[in-house]
């Protein structure tokens, strides 16, 4: 590792939050001219904070970055976009209000003699650096006019164009399908070749060794070690990041002990020909007694629209759902949580946690609200129900009243879950809920989902992750266009024919 | 009692009620006890702490309502023209049938329906509150003149001005409104869910609907109580002036509400929220108009005291502060660790 070479070396890096937290305890890291280097770890392994130390947006405590073997102490993103570091959040950092090319202009617009905006000159030169990135829209549109993907790929084309040297990409994929992340890999290796150094934060296995060069793996806040991609087999990463042997948790959940029961159950809720608002078209579904049904399809083909209507958050506008043949109308969420149905949304930070609020006041809600404002849950079964969900889900805090906010994704999202268990549905409705979660919380959910339908409840399982559906499902149902396009049960769920019929391809 | 004093600073109340008992403290050793003379006269209290507390009354009751209502993240700006709407109404019909029960029934079910009215705007019409409570602000002079047919109407009752002027075991009768209501509604946020979801709602109105909460009903329920409140605020006011001013009655009173509530601690951007620390923080902006007004200095100060006050309360407030307050007593704390 010649020195010339070496762009970014971070070493004996650590980060105290107050004085019990040790987010980072003596991490190192070095980034190459030309390379792709992928940083994983489990949740609070301490990528996020290495990042945020490294971008300027929280102060290390102790160690040195050197940049082109110059030490920087960036004190800002802003400081840290200057001397060349260029970050990409995973929830996107951008203005919906304005518009594309505003956004990527943003704060370093071109201007006049007299310091005038050149409106013109934002519009043209956007819409031209957006063509690098095989993306062809209106720039004077709005953000919010866009999908998220889009969306991300106008953040990294704005972080991309602030002349960087490093390019931090923070969790880039998990809101992309699969075309538009082949899409990005394309400028990644483009940027790669011109000598850019790229940072890489992923979930994504696959897209670790489709990608990276080099590995460099945290685990609670320690360094693991860098490795060399090609050199590092799969199970062997996977046991580095979660400090165990991968096949203990990959037998754990397996929905062949399912199998038997499936086709057998018990009927509980069915939709004929339901139309949404605007949304899903003609659907019919059954759901039986410790089922859980998968539902897939590419963002936007209707299976958060599905989710929607079945809990009373979109209103249908013909057809009708049956619980236990019982015809019923759902004006509010509550009257679907009354009737023992739970859903556990998309969008865990805007439509899940209270950022606020404590575990314990998370947990409760929903309880609360099923059992009305005027039954209130004493502080002594909230703090029971707190409790024994947290252990039951092995969630990772000090105790019930920590803020929701200050967890992890992965045990944000488990509080949800808990949040729904508490409730005991008899129905359970996941809207990908293990997206941006570590792998070992992953399978604790996915094992959790499959042990709840031995205990007879119903689940509609929906992620764009088709083998975690494999793993949980044996029935599955595939949607395209705000249509059923496709059922799919036991034997006949393969990788290709979700693909197939997800693409359009025959129905059989 | 170390741990005891620690748990109680915990509180939100806690603050605000040390400051205002620090202004008084300030009262009593600048003006040598005078402040805190009371007199008796006919079996009743007379002095400045009684004049807080009576004057505070509506400031209290204000404040009560405004902190549910900035815990959802909107405001009430509407609540002094509603004030005097509540006047109007109850000295016309004192003038007119000399029905004490009836005026006060009639004009707490106006500050009811104006209430809704707002609730109404903001939780179904999904007006921002700002906006959608100004309509009233602006109308709401122009309603209660109409009812006074723009006159300043008097009355002569002995039963209407106890509202105000009246003593029950020598305390002033609107301190007990106060306890009454106040009292009623802390019961009602806390010995019920509504109080978690109003937080709820306030810090993330979209994951309370999908957890069940009824959002829509939540803001109805409290904008009504906010007006209704008002309205009970408006009778105190002009039982003490023994009369309906619909120019002056409520005047820039919202403003005071909002800034106690600011003072209470309770964060106005929506979320956690504390009633009784709203009104040690009404009392605290009624100690300081008393506090100026006995020491005998010009009431034009009082505003400017006001604007100090709130300079600081934003300051303590902004993250960017209280990350440096943080960051100093961190550091402060290692260095005792290490040497």
């Amino acid at each position: 590792m010649s020195s010339e070479k070496r762009l970014l070396n971070a070493a004996h890096i650590s980060k105290f939050y107050g004085k019990a937290v040790i987010a980072l305890d003596d991490v190192q890291f070095d980034l190459k001219k030309g390379e792709i280097h992928a940083l994983l770890g489990e949740n609070g392994a301490g990528k996020s904070t290495l990042i945020k130390v490294l971008t300027g947006v929280e102060e290390r405590d102790g160690g040195t970055v050197l940049l082109n073997d110059r030490e920087v102490h960036p004190k800002s993103t802003q400081e840290a976009q200057n001397i060349g570091i260029s970050t990409v959040y995973q929830e996107v950092n951008l203005c919906p209000n304005l518009s594309v090319a505003e956004n990527i202009y943003i704060g370093r617009e071109p201007r006049n003699k007299i310091g005038k905006i050149n409106w013109k000159k934002i519009n043209v030169n956007a819409k031209k650096l957006l063509k690098r990135f095989n993306l062809d829209i209106n720039v004077s549109k709005n953000l919010d006019n866009y999908s998220v993907a889009v969306q991300q790929m106008v953040a990294i084309a704005r972080a991309c164009d602030v002349d960087a040297k490093v390019l931090i990409l923070d969790e880039p994929t998990s809101s992309l399908s699969a075309v538009e992340v082949e899409k990005l890999f394309e400028i990644m290796r483009k940027l790669r070749e011109s000598g850019m150094g790229i940072v890489f934060v992923t979930h994504f296995l696959d897209q670790v060794y489709e990608v990276s060069d080099r590995i460099t793996v945290l685990r609670n806040g320690q360094y693991v070690g860098s490795y060399h991609t090609e050199e590092l087999p799969r199970v062997e990463l996977v046991a580095k990041m979660i400090g165990k042997d991968y096949a203990s948790l990959n037998e754990s959940a397996v929905a062949g002990q399912l199998e038997e029961k499936a086709g057998k159950q018990e009927e509980l809720i069915a939709l004929t020909g339901v139309n949404g608002p605007g949304t899903i078209q003609d659907f019919n579904l059954k759901i039986g007694k410790g089922e859980v049904l998968g539902l897939s399809g590419l963002l936007g083909s209707g299976r958060s629209e599905t989710a929607r209507v079945l809990f009373g958050i979109d209103h249908i506008e013909s057809g009708s759902i049956f619980i236990k043949k019982e015809k019923v109308h759902f004006k509010h969420s509550l009257d679907a949580i009354r009737r023992g149905i739970a859903f556990c949304p998309e969008n865990r930070k805007t439509e899940g946690i209270i950022g606020e609020l404590s575990i314990r006041d998370n947990i409760v809600l929903a309880l609360q609200t099923k059992r009305g404002m005027f039954h209130k849950i004493s502080n002594k079964e909230a703090q029971e129900l707190a409790d024994k969900y947290i252990e039951r889900l092995a969630i990772k805090t000090p105790d019930a009243d920590q803020l929701i906010k200050n967890l992890s994704g992965g045990n944000q999202q488990k509080v949800i879950l808990a949040r729904w268990l508490a409730t005991e549905p008899e129905f359970l409705m996941l809207d990908e809920p293990t997206r941006g979660i570590d792998i070992g919380t992953k399978a604790e959910i996915q094992k959790i989902v499959i042990q709840l339908a031995g205990e007879g409840m119903a689940v509609l399982f929906i992620s764009s992750e088709i083998d975690e559906m494999f793993r949980c499902c044996r029935r599955m149902v595939v949607l395209r266009d705000m249509k059923q396009a496709g059922t799919l049960s036991g034997k006949e769920i393969s990788e290709e024919a979700v693909m197939r019929i997800m693409a359009g391809g025959e129905d059989e | 009692m170390k741990y005891n004093i620690n748990k109680l600073s915990q509180k939100q109340a806690f603050w605000p009620a040390v400051i205002f008992l620090a202004i008084l403290l300030f009262n009593l050793i600048v003006t040598q006890g005078v402040f805190f003379r009371l007199s008796i006269v006919d079996g009743h209290l007379y002095g400045s702490l009684i004049d807080i507390f009576r004057n505070g009354s509506k400031l209290m009751l204000l404040a009560a309502g405004m902190t549910m209502v900035l815990a959802t993240g909107g405001t009430d700006i509407s609540v002094g023209s509603v004030m005097a709407i509540s006047g109007a109404i109850a000295c016309s019909i004192v003038k007119a049938v000399d029905n004490v029960a009836l005026a006060i029934v009639s004009a707490i079910l106006a500050g009811l329906i104006c209430g809704f009215w707002n609730g109404f705007l903001v939780a179904k019409i999904k007006i921002q509150p700002i906006v959608a409570t100004m309509i009233l602000l602006v109308a709401g002079r122009g309603i209660a003149q109409l009812i006074t047919s723009g006159k300043i109407v008097t009355v002569t009752s002995d039963a209407y001005y106890f509202i105000n002027g009246g003593y029950i075991l020598g305390l002033p009768f609107p301190l007990f409104i106060v306890i009454f209501l106040v009292g009623l509604l802390v019961l009602f946020v806390g010995q019920t869910a509504f109080g978690l979801f109003l937080e709820a709602v306030g810090i993330n109105p979209r994951a309370s609907k999908f957890a069940g909460i009824k959002v829509d009903h939540m803001l109805l329920v409290i904008y009504t109580i906010s007006g209704t409140f008002a309205a009970v605020a408006g009778l105190i006011e002009s039982s003490g002036i023994k009369g309906a001013d619909c120019n002056n009655a409520g005047l820039n009173i919202e403003m005071d509400a909002i800034l106690a509530v600011a003072i209470g601690g309770t964060n106005l951007m929506g979320g956690r929220f504390s009633i009784p620390a709203s009104v040690a923080g009404a009392l605290i902006v009624q100690s300081i108009t008393t506090t100026v007004l006995t020491q005998g200095v010009p009431a034009a100060y009082i505003r400017v005291l006001k604007a100090i006050l709130i300079v600081v309360i934003c300051l303590s407030q902004a993250p960017a502060f209280k990350e440096k307050l943080a960051a100093k007593r961190a550091a402060k704390s290692r260095k005792a660790v290490n040497g």
